[in-house]
């Protein structure tokens, strides 16, 4: 049988997105080390709602570390313990029996909390709606292997591409910026070849939409890259500095996009 | 009640002609609609998984009115993004052999002859354009150094046709219909609503007009009308409790469809897949998949003797059981899903399976890493030995896996015709939750390609067969059937939030999902699906009477979305062990243990069973009616299904 | 005025800002390496920086200094308005904190740039004042029948005040703070970094600032110990 821990948790209640939120505290007893960090919570839960309570709101679904639903910041850290995890990949034997665990929500003006754990998200989408894609309407695609991309081309671009959108990266950012986000899409994009066309226009215009939504600004400490479940480097941001010079000169003296 | 073979049927609608001019011939047979009067017509898209995003990115490319509904938080989040495996198409990049007709041949065997002969085909056909198009929208499949695509094999093909992008296959391919559809939805064409889900279907004059849904941030029950409705809602694997789905996964809007009339298509036919993460404890809320291309290079085993305590390698090679190698020579350790599931339960009914719950077998890399060295299979699987380390705590490339099958995919789904409309005029139905490529059993990597097929080429040209004879915005949610559909939510609604029981909803789920799986699951009899046909109503009333569902209807609240989920598993399950209890022979992910030879093989029964089951709803607690499609084959002949 | 409008915009985008701060930080510290290569002519003698203030203040007849003071008062200027935006966005963009605060790589310094940057601009203030504009220690010298400007005395006068010397040193400890986190900054926002890059940056960051403060902190140092004398 596996070893169970007993824990206290210390947890973000907030009734709705116009309610005040403060701390609770909850135990957590009998926790199996095998449990999910989630499954933990459910526990709690099935508890709480046996009490009359009502049960710790979170997002989650695909619980294998790939949709980018779950969404906790763990003793202060997006997504807790280990490198390259989300939060349903964390696992309670990460725990020592008597720990004290913090779960708060990801925390950004951008990122406004509906109910207790849960933030809302769709800053990320019109974030993609304003350039993260490349204009391939359907029908219109060539044969797959006419424009060969170089093997390394591919990797790196796929690296990028691994962001699972979750958010991590702007809960862990001092300034709650969304560059590592923003980054890897502009960048995934931006370096394959069908991705060229629309290059200059498409870093503008995302850079722009990750501003209006009140996003802070990168100050270059990396907590993002430490968090992100998918491990993508903030050199990306490097290169889409770099990208989104090279167009604001564009279009300063060249051509509108 | 059984009806006579397709004399109530509904038309499939399948062309006439030679099966590869079929599709051709089809495109060219279907209505147009003029461009200017696309823009009059709107669209509800339910779903925003593969199928659902790339239809609503098509359609609204060719200029419809396009609302599109998901209920996750955004539509990029879909159960699709968790395929981890690859898609095939068959492009033959590696002069291997393949083509079109080999793809079809394939699945139609795959299937184990349960499925339509057209449908497949077109599928094949569609293949090499999925591809074409996902490159262009930057998914970054892998490549070889020269640039060019790279394949590999994968679940049971004899050729490489399995695109692939790392173990992220359906991430990337649903990031690529995501960034079609945000380009819609930039463009004003799409109207996006996540956090919305769908709880009915309305009906005007017979025809699917509309849904109703609920806010799941503020509760609020309110309608969509449409000149037509796409489901794209994904499977019910769910129904098992534990199983490779994500979390919400459900049957709702299928079932919802399905209370209105849609037919029911071999719900039986559900896919268990070999190699999964083994359950470790009661409390377990999902299973974890490991992509089955890692049988491409590990070997499964067990040890010869019931009861061994010993560490996997300090077993000699002589104690091990390479099961597959030894029963299926020419396939080893790809055999399909349905037989590898199988020979795992066999040996682990023997008493030789491993790990504390000796539910599970050994998926050994060693002499794959003696081969190739442990970077080249890193560099292959990386990412999966480091998920099964997350979740096990154990280093795969110094001790075998540990897999067992669960429940991964669901073949059967609302009927549909070619153009994938079901028998509900205007109730269009795609991707997963339908039944219409896959007959019995789905091969690897072939449900991304059926989804992505369905929304980008399929959907988009056969919709206007249906549109064209409809008069656009005839219908608006002032209609008194949206009135009366949303009184009925809400009153289920209020109904889940005053029972006040003493049970949470997630403990029926469990119930529900082990009471399936143990009657309904890997292998099925008749004595044990009648029992479960008694135990389900009588879990469904406790439910009703027991269940609690704390909070209220303004507000976010989990509960009630997961009661609503489960109500419709606890009468779905029934229909499905209905199904199962009807087909009295084996095939694909069906296995009837009275039909079977003596070495344990599936025996299909092609002389009575080559028929497709539709189910149409007879109300709640009553047995279902059953039409039957018959299946023709013409071009696949009908074979015994060897992977000896 | 197109180009105005592009610029504003420019200025008005996050990344904008910060090449703008990362474009006048590498200004900066360009002078900052040049300044320091200048002051440590002083332990070649008096004769030796004199002539090099000389020389500095007669370049392009006279103009050179003005052309460098106001480059970098506008270096300085752009760099203090767009991090004091950054900041304020920064700020705004949480309003609601952790309970629970933890870090998980970024520095110290890079947490304070804004506080070393202010204790910087104190300095910068008060350098210019005592050595700058308001040189009261500043008299001349005849050399050789040449009568000039005695820096190095004013130099080595201001550092004999342990106070001065002190401020001086701790003063240098912040810059050398900034640049510590500065340094390689410039070139994740310039866009030169990369991952095989990456360490050899930070190295090169804390090598710089360790340069600029042990170059810079060694004279008053020397000053104080007696090795430079009036
Ligand atoms: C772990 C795993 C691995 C797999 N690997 C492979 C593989 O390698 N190759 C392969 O070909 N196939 C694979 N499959 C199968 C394949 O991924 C799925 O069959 C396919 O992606 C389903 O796509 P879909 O668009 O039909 O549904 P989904 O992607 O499940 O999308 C369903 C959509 O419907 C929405 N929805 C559902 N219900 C409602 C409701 N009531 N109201 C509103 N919205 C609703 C959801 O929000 C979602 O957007 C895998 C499946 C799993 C689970
Ligand atoms: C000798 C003078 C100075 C030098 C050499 C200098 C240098 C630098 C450099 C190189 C950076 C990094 C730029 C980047 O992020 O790419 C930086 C950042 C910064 N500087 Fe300075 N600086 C100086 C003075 C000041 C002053 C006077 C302030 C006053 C407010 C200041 C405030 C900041 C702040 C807040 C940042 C962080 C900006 C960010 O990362 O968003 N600096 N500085
Ligand atoms: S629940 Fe999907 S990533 Fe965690």
């Amino acid at each position: 049988m596996a070893k169970k821990l007993q824990l206290t948790l210390k947890v973000w209640r907030q009734p709705s997105g116009k309610a005040e939120g403060r701390i609770e505290t909850y135990d957590a007893k009998d926790i199996p080390v095998t449990a999910s960090f989630l499954e933990m919570l459910d526990i709690v839960n099935e508890g709480i709602i046996a009490d009359g309570g009502e049960p710790i709101a979170f997002d989650h679904d695909c619980r294998e570390g790939i949709c980018g639903m779950c969404s906790l910041t763990i003793n202060g850290c997006p997504h807790g313990p280990g490198k390259g995890v989300t939060t349903c990949q964390v696992h309670m034997r990460s725990f020592q029996d008597g720990d004290t665990i913090w779960i708060e929500p990801f925390r950004a003006d951008a990122f406004p909390v509906l109910k207790d754990l849960m933030v809302d998200r769709t800053a990320f989408d019109h974030i993609i709606q304003a350039g993260g894609f490349i204009s391939a309407r359907t029908g219109s695609a060539v044969d797959a292997n006419a424009t060969p991309i170089p093997k390394p081309v591919a990797d790196a671009a796929f690296d990028a591409a691994a962001c699972i959108g979750c958010g991590a990266c702007v809960a862990a950012c001092k300034n709650a910026s969304a560059m590592l986000f923003v980054a890897a899409k502009v960048e995934h994009l931006g370096m394959l070849p069908q991705g060229k066309a629309e290059k200059d226009r498409r870093v503008l215009s995302m850079v722009r939409a990750m501003d209006d939504h009140g996003f802070g600004n990168c100050t270059n400490q990396y907590e993002c890259e430490a968090v992100c479940p998918k491990e993508i480097s903030a050199t990306y941001i490097t290169k889409m500095n770099r990208d989104f010079a090279a167009a604001s000169v564009k279009e300063a003296v060249v051509t509108e996009f | 009640m059984v009806s006579d073979i397709s004399k109530d049927m509904p038309d499939s609608k399948i062309p006439s002609g030679p099966i590869a001019e079929k599709w051709t011939k089809h495109k060219m047979d279907s209505r147009l609609i003029n461009p200017n009067n696309k823009r009059k017509y709107t669209v509800l898209v339910v779903g925003s998984g593969l199928a659902g995003a790339s239809a609503a990115a098509t359609l609204s490319e060719l200029g419809y009115k396009v609302k599109c509904f998901c209920y996750q938080d955004s539509p990029r989040r879909a159960h699709s993004i968790a395929a981890q495996g690859g898609i095939n198409a068959a492009k033959n990049y590696q002069n291997d052999g393949d083509s079109v007709y080999r793809l079809f041949y394939d699945t139609v065997k795959g299937g184990d002859f349960r499925s339509r002969e057209a449908n497949v085909h077109r599928l094949a056909e569609c293949s090499t354009e999925i591809i074409d198009q996902c490159v262009a929208q930057g998914v970054p499949f892998a490549r070889e150094y020269g640039g060019l695509l790279a394949n590999r094999s994968f679940g049971g093909a004899q050729v490489s046709r399995t695109f692939y992008a790392r173990g992220q296959t359906g991430q990337q391919l649903l990031i690529g219909a995501y960034s079609a559809l945000s380009k819609q939805i930039a463009a004003g064409g799409v109207e996006m609503y996540p956090r919305t889900e769908m709880l009915d279907l309305v009906l005007v004059d017979g025809h699917a007009k509309g849904i109703v849904v609920r806010d799941m941030v503020t509760g609020r029950v309110h309608s969509f009308a449409g000149d037509t409705v796409l489901l794209a809602t994904g499977g019910y694997g769910n129904v098992f409790y534990l199983s490779t789905n994500a979390m919400g996964c459900n049957v709702t809007a299928a079932y919802r469809a399905h209370k209105r009339g849609a037919y029911f298509a071999n719900p039986c036919y559900t896919q268990i897949h070999p190699t999964c993460i083994p359950v470790s404890g009661a409390y377990q809320s999902k299973l974890t998949l490991m992509s089955e291309s890692l049988r491409n290079d590990g070997r499964v085993w067990v040890p010869k003797k019931a009861g061994e305590t010993r560490r996997p390698r300090d077993i000699p090679e002589d104690e091990r059981d390479y099961y597959l190698e030894r029963k299926y020579p020419s396939f080893g350790n790809l055999a399909p899903r349905d037989i590898s599931s199988r020979g795992a339960k066999e040996v682990c009914d023997e008493g030789r399976g491993v790990g504390d719950t000796g539910l599970g077998v050994y998926l050994d890399f060693a002499a794959a890493i003696d081969r190739d060295g442990e970077d080249a299979i890193r560099e292959r699987y990386g990412n999966l030995f480091q998920m099964y380390e997350q979740i096990t705590g154990e280093n795969a490339y110094q001790t075998p896996m540990r897999i067992f099958p669960a429940v991964h995919y669901t073949m059967g789904g609302l009927w549909v015709d070619y153009n994938l409309m079901s028998n509900i005029p205007g109730l269009h139905v795609l991707g997963e939750a339908n039944f219409s490529d896959h007959g019995a059993n789905r091969l690897g990597a072939s449900a991304l390609m059926q989804g992505l097929a369905d929304g980008y080429f399929v959907i988009p040209c056969t919709i206007a067969n249906y549109l064209a004879g409809e008069t656009p915005g005839t219908v608006t949610t002032e209609h008194e059937a949206f009135k009366k559909v949303e009184e009925e939510v809400s009153q289920r609604i209020h109904q889940f939030l005053n029972i006040n029981g003493n049970r949470s909803v997630d403990s029926f789920h469990r119930e529900l999902g082990l009471m399936v799986w143990d009657k309904c699951g890997m292998a099925r009899d008749r004595e044990g699906l009648t029992e479960a046909l008694k135990k389900i109503p009588e879990l469904r009333e406790e439910f009703w009477k027991n269940v609690r569902v704390p909070g209220d209807n303004n507000n976010v609240n989990q509960e009630l979305e997961k009661a609503g989920r489960v109500a419709d598993f606890l009468e779905f399950a029934e229909l499905l062990c209905y199904d199962a209890r009807a087909r009295e022979e084996s095939c694909g992910g069906h296995f009837r243990t009275e039909y079977q030879t003596e070495e344990g093989e599936a025996m299909r029964d092609d002389e009575n069973y080559a028929y497709v089951s539709a189910w149409e709803h007879e109300g709640v607690g009553k047995e279902p009616t059953l039409h039957k499609e018959n299946l023709e084959f013409e071009n696949v002949k009908l074979a015994v299904r060897s992977y000896k | 005025m197109k180009l105005l409008e592009s610029f504003k915009q420019f200025y008005a985008s996050s990344i904008g800002k910060k090449l703008l701060v990362a474009l006048s930080g590498a200004v900066l510290l360009l002078f900052l390496l040049g300044h320091l290569l200048g002051n440590l002519v002083i332990y070649l003698g008096r004769g030796a920086l004199n002539d090099y203030a000389e020389f500095l203040h007669h370049a392009l007849h006279g103009m050179g200094v003005w052309i460098a003071r106001v480059g970098l008062l506008g270096a300085v200027g752009i760099h203090i308005m767009a991090t004091i935006h950054l900041a304020a966005q920064n700020r705004a963009a949480r309003h609601s904190r952790y309970a629970y605060e933890s870090t998980q790589t970024a520095s110290k310094a890079s947490r304070t740039m804004i506080i070393s940057g202010t204790i910087i601009l104190c300095f910068i203030i008060f350098h210019l004042l005592h050595f700058t504009i308001l040189p009261n220690d500043l008299k001349d010298v005849t050399t050789a029948g040449h009568v000039r400007p005695d820096v190095y005395g004013m130099v080595v006068k201001g550092f004999q005040n342990v106070l001065v010397s002190l401020f001086y040193i701790v003063s240098m400890a912040f810059v050398c703070f900034h640049l510590s986190h500065g340094v390689s900054s410039v070139f994740q926002t310039l866009g030169f970094r990369s991952e095989k890059s990456a360490d050899m940056i930070k190295w090169l960051g804390h090598g710089y600032a360790a340069f600029i403060f042990l170059g810079n902190i060694s004279i008053p140092i020397a000053v104080l110990l007696g090795f430079l004398k009036f």
